[in-house]
């Protein structure tokens, strides 16, 4: 890999599981380097010391392995060419495609300046209305799920994207296990859209220090696309906490001192570079925009967790998904989840009624909920208790479940349909305005 | 100048070897691949200097070369600044060229061409003191003083004033010949580094002017003061935000300066979009001519993050020695505290709790020692009310920022998670939050004669309401609702009128989103009168349950009402009927 005048290193002087350290001069910081091929980081400099960050392990490196100083921070090479295909945490093919030709950018690039950005007011819409109807996404908003391991987030996130009205897909995959992978690539060949998707995978049989490169290669890829093609771009990225794992591997191996639940003191401006890179850009620049979904797998629904707390506060909401025994179906909460951003299109970009049906029945499904533990207390149930338990059932499996795919004007009907099925015009607490027309 | 070389790197900690001496806190410029990076000096051992850079570190190299400037940390201050938008280290964003925020480019915080209507306040031959108001400027109708150089010694005597006309604000309006003989040319710009106070008053009593919100749970129940201090602490989805919007929305200041410290970016963009549109209600001006952003968002670079909230709180100071009301509020201080850590753990110090620096509690309390209320030598009064969020990680309110923030702030506005799940806004809890002022005797004798004698013992009337109804809930829901005396009851719907009534409050409606001191009068005799009412008899729970709903559902339409409307008039007319009749 070194060309004539690079100088090439021979003797390590230290080598921890993660890092090596040699003498070298004339080294930038976050630059790259190669030690027997292998891909390292420069991540301390003192002096004449060097300490390199080894994305693969430090397994079998010899002390007088070959150093060679790259002489640039990781970079991906963006063109229109990275549609439609797989690449590693380096940006290089995994899908035995040819090498991408394009400008060399550096990943992990500055923010956007706040006062350049538009407020985000574009609809996205995803057919499930557990998110359309109750938590509407919105271009240029960041928002997770928030699951167990064995709930079906990766299905759900893909469900979204195929439908996701977006020019480009993009998904960062970090500590997927390789059959996720393989849903992911069958998923997205069989919609014959992979054309329009770009995948950064790192399995659970990759480093896991590599997987630290995957949200920047993805975010990359996407703000070529959003700012230079002015497309609307929806980065995937699974899984989030897989991700902060790594960091926390990274500083422990630097002697740093944990904080939280053994995560790096920084991890909320490392989660936050990451997420805060969703934009959408005004029309004075062209306009395009950059989604974000995320996956924060959780132990034990456990939201206090360091990751999913960060990722709470900086995030515009999370999307939680649940199994209702009285359906069977698995459903996007209704309570829990919440989209930050859903006012700034709820009732303007959709139908008028969608704020006012969308509460209405959540507070009934809400006293469905209440008449439930009445009825597990062995309490008596009224004849509106026992209407709100039917009209749960029915919201549940026609318009919470994930399998729904409907228009928003469909999902209002629907709602409309229920409401006028179960209660009396004063009980689902509407304003006039919309009763009038579609309380027929 | 002394001069530095690069001789290492570790993130955004890099160390130099001088030349020469300088300063702890000094700023220095690093140059590499054709940036300027600015850093601060933060620790010295010998000839090796720790710095910390504002910007990324990212091809960095061991001798590259630094050039200190000989001044600690400091900004500009002067006509202009008024509706900026700035960043932590106060550069101009609006001024920045290109979408993206680039490496090493700084931009003027002030418009140096802009004209100003000068017209002095002295004449030759005063004597005065630094900060005393030597001429004023009109800047969005707000008056602005010119004053003497905060650096000026002693007493110094006005030699000459420009007369009254349009000046820029590098022009020389004044000169004043200070105790030496030296003749100084005084413009309309001052200097001052962000890390130290302001002290350029008189005195700082202890505040007791009511700082009115609108936010009838602040103002009516746990009152906030001009000069005062509060915190909010809150988890995430508990409504913080937009809580701080609200206030910084309605406040009765003349300046509102805005913190964005390590919060969303698009956060900071709804501001940018709505404020410029919404209406000040206390003057009917744009609410954007009277507000300055410093937005330092969670993606800009973290050590101009820990700058940025003094950068805001120096502004602050330097309105109120012009004798103006300012609010200053910061979301969130933990992103700041979260700074601090960062750059403690990257010196390799010893870590205090939850790995914060052990100086964190000093840190904190002298930050919200920096708000107050003053008299200014000339007699005029200026406040700086200081209100800041803390976001606890895990929801956990014992964690070292907020434990901290507790020992130092006087309001304590707990966003509660159980509130928020019940939509009960604001999620402020009535039980925990507190305002120590109602304690003041100052503030009682302030608002005997602002409002009445009767208000402050009202208010503690309804804070042990809502103690008691509590403590029922707990029993009922314990034994049932046919185990508890009907009277607890009675007992229990009371304090939820008082809850519906007076401390939900809906942000996002025209109307209810803001009530005025007066009307704030009205509903607290209203509620006041129900919850005092011992007349009414019910047989049963339900018949307790029916009454209340139907009052309170009264009594949220009438909140709903422009105030003094027919509408308004014939809601409290029932109310007070219902009351009446038993």
């Amino acid at each position: 890999m070194a060309t004539a005048f690079q100088k090439i290193y021979t003797t390590i002087s230290q080598i921890t599981k993660a890092t090596c350290s040699l003498k070298a001069k004339g080294v930038g910081y976050d630059e790259l380097a190669t030690i027997n091929g292998k891909l390292a980081q420069v991540v301390k400099i003192m002096g004449d010391d060097v300490t390199l960050q080894v994305f693969e392990g430090t397994g079998g490196i010899p002390t007088n392995a070959e150093v060679v100083f790259l002489g640039k921070a990781p970079s991906l090479k963006v063109s229109d060419q990275l549609a439609g295909r797989f690449f590693n945490a380096y940006g290089d093919p995994i899908d035995g495609g040819p090498a991408i030709e394009g400008k060399d950018v550096e990943i992990g690039g500055p923010s956007v300046n706040p006062v350049r950005r538009k407020q985000p007011s574009e609809l996205i819409a995803t057919g499930i209305a557990g998110i359309d109807l109750n938590n509407t996404l919105v271009s240029g908003q960041k928002i997770p799920f928030f699951a167990d391991p064995d709930q079906p987030f990766n299905e759900v996130m893909a469900m979204v994207a195929m439908r996701a009205k977006a020019d480009k897909i993009i998904l960062g995959g970090m500590g997927m296990t390789n059959d996720d992978y393989y849903f992911f690539r069958n998923t997205f060949s069989n919609a014959g859209a992979l054309d329009r998707i770009i995948s950064f995978i790192n399995t659970t049989e990759d480093p896991a220090v590599e997987r630290l490169l995957i949200p920047d290669m993805a975010l990359a890829a996407a703000e070529y696309f959003a700012v230079e093609k002015h497309e609307t771009v929806l980065v995937l990225l699974t899984d989030m906490t897989s991700y902060a794992d790594s960091l926390s591997i990274v500083s422990n191996r630097m002697d740093q001192i944990p904080s939280k639940d053994s995560m790096p003191g920084s991890l909320y401006s490392d989660l936050a570079k990451i997420y805060e890179k969703a934009v959408q850009f005004p029309e004075s620049v062209g306009g395009g925009s950059i989604t974000i979904i995320a996956v924060t797998t959780l132990s034990g629904g456990d939201i206090t967790h360091a990751v999913p707390d960060n990722t709470g506060y900086i995030t515009e909401g999370q999307l939680y998904l649940r199994r209702d025994s009285d359906v069977g179906k698995v459903i996007v909460d209704p309570f829990r989840s919440l989209s930050r951003l859903k006012q700034l299109v709820a009732g303007k970009k959709t139908r008028k009624d969608h704020s006012q049906v969308m509460n209405a029945a959540i507070r009934l499904y809400a006293d469905a909920a209440n008449a439930k533990t009445k009825l597990e207390n062995g309490f008596d149930l009224t004849d509106y208790d026992n209407r709100c338990l039917d009209f749960a059932k029915d919201y549940a499996s026609k318009l919470l479940a994930i399998d729904v795919n409907l228009n928003t004007e469909e999902m209002l009907d629907v709602t409309w349909e229920l409401f006028r099925k179960y209660f009396k015009l004063e009980e689902v607490n509407i304003k006039k305005e919309f009763t009038d027309i579609y309380w027929k | 100048m002394t001069k530095g070389t690069v001789s290492g790197v570790v993130s955004n900690m890099v160390t130099l070897r001088v030349d020469g001496p300088v300063l702890q806190g000094e700023i220095c410029y690093i140059t590499t691949g054709g940036d300027r990076l600015m850093a601060e000096v933060i620790k010295v051992i010998g000839q090796d200097v720790y710095v910390q850079v504002f910007e990324s570190t990212r091809g960095l190299k061991v001798g590259a070369e630094a050039e200190f400037t000989g001044h600690m940390l400091e900004i500009q201050l002067g006509p202009g600044m008024l509706s900026k938008n700035y960043d932590g280290l106060q550069n101009d964003l609006d001024k920045m060229e290109g979408v993206f925020l680039k490496r090493g480019q700084y931009t003027e915080p002030l418009d140096n061409e802009r004209e100003w209507d000068f017209e002095p306040i002295v004449k030759a031959g005063d004597k005065v003191q630094e900060s005393d108001w030597l001429g004023k400027v009109e800047e969005n109708h707000q008056p602005l003083k010119i004053m003497a150089p905060f650096q000026l010694k002693g007493v110094a005597t006005v030699k000459s004033i420009v007369p009254a006309g349009k000046y820029k604000i590098h022009d020389v309006i004044a000169v004043l010949v200070d105790e030496q003989g030296n003749e100084v040319n005084v413009d309309m710009v001052q200097h001052w580094p962000v890390k130290f106070a302001m002290q350029n008053y008189k005195e700082k009593p202890r505040p007791f002017k009511l700082l009115e919100t609108g936010v009838r749970t602040i103002d009516t129940f746990n009152p906030i003061v001009e000069g005062g201090t509060g915190f909010i602490p809150g988890p995430f989805g508990t409504g913080k935000t937009v809580l701080q919007h609200a206030i910084s929305k309605q406040a009765e200041a003349d300046i509102v300066i805005i913190a964005a410290c390590g919060e969303r970016a698009n956060e900071v963009v709804e501001i940018f979009t709505e404020f410029p549109e919404l209406v000040d209600p206390h003057t009917g001006r744009k609410l954007m001519e009277r507000t300055i952003i410093i937005a330092n968002t969670s993606n800009m670079p973290v050590a101009a993050r820990e700058a940025s909230v003094y950068t805001a709180m120096t502004m602050a100071e330097y309105y109120r020695s012009m004798g103006l009301r300012v609010l200053l509020m910061a979301d969130s201080t933990s992103r700041w505290a979260q700074a601090l850590r960062e750059m403690s753990n990257r010196m390799e110090e010893l870590p205090g709790p939850d790995a914060f620096p052990m100086d964190l509690g000093a840190l904190i309390s002298n930050f919200y020692g920096r708000a107050g209320y003053v008299y200014l030598r000339n007699g005029e009064v200026g406040s700086v009310t200081f209100l800041g969020t803390v976001s606890p990680a895990g929801g956990n309110l014992k964690e070292p920022v907020t434990e901290n923030t507790k020992k130092v702030a006087r309001c304590f506005y707990g966003l509660e998670q159980d509130r928020a799940d019940k939509k009960r806004y604001p999620a402020v809890n009535p039980i925990d939050s507190y305002s120590k002022y109602l304690e003041y005797p100052e503030f009682a004798e302030y608002i005997k004669g602002h409002i009445n004698e009767e208000w402050i013992p009202k208010v503690m009337k309804l804070k042990t309401r809502m103690l008691r109804g509590k403590e029922i809930a707990e029993q009922i829901n314990i034994l049932g609702d046919d185990g508890v005396p009907v009277e607890y009851h009675i007992t229990f719907w009371k304090s939820e009128i008082i809850d519906y009534v007076i401390l939900q409050q809906d942000a996002f409606d025209e109307v209810d989103a803001v009530t005025p001191l007066e009307r704030q009068e009205e509903i607290l005799d209203l509620v006041t009168a129900i919850c005092e009412d011992e007349e009414h008899t019910f047989d049963t729970f339900q018949e307790v349950v029916d009454y209340y709903k139907k009052m309170i559902n009264l009594c949220k339409q009438m909140n709903y009402s422009v105030y003094k409307s027919e509408q308004y008039n014939d809601f409290k007319k029932q109310v007070e009927e219902m009351v009446a009749n038993n």
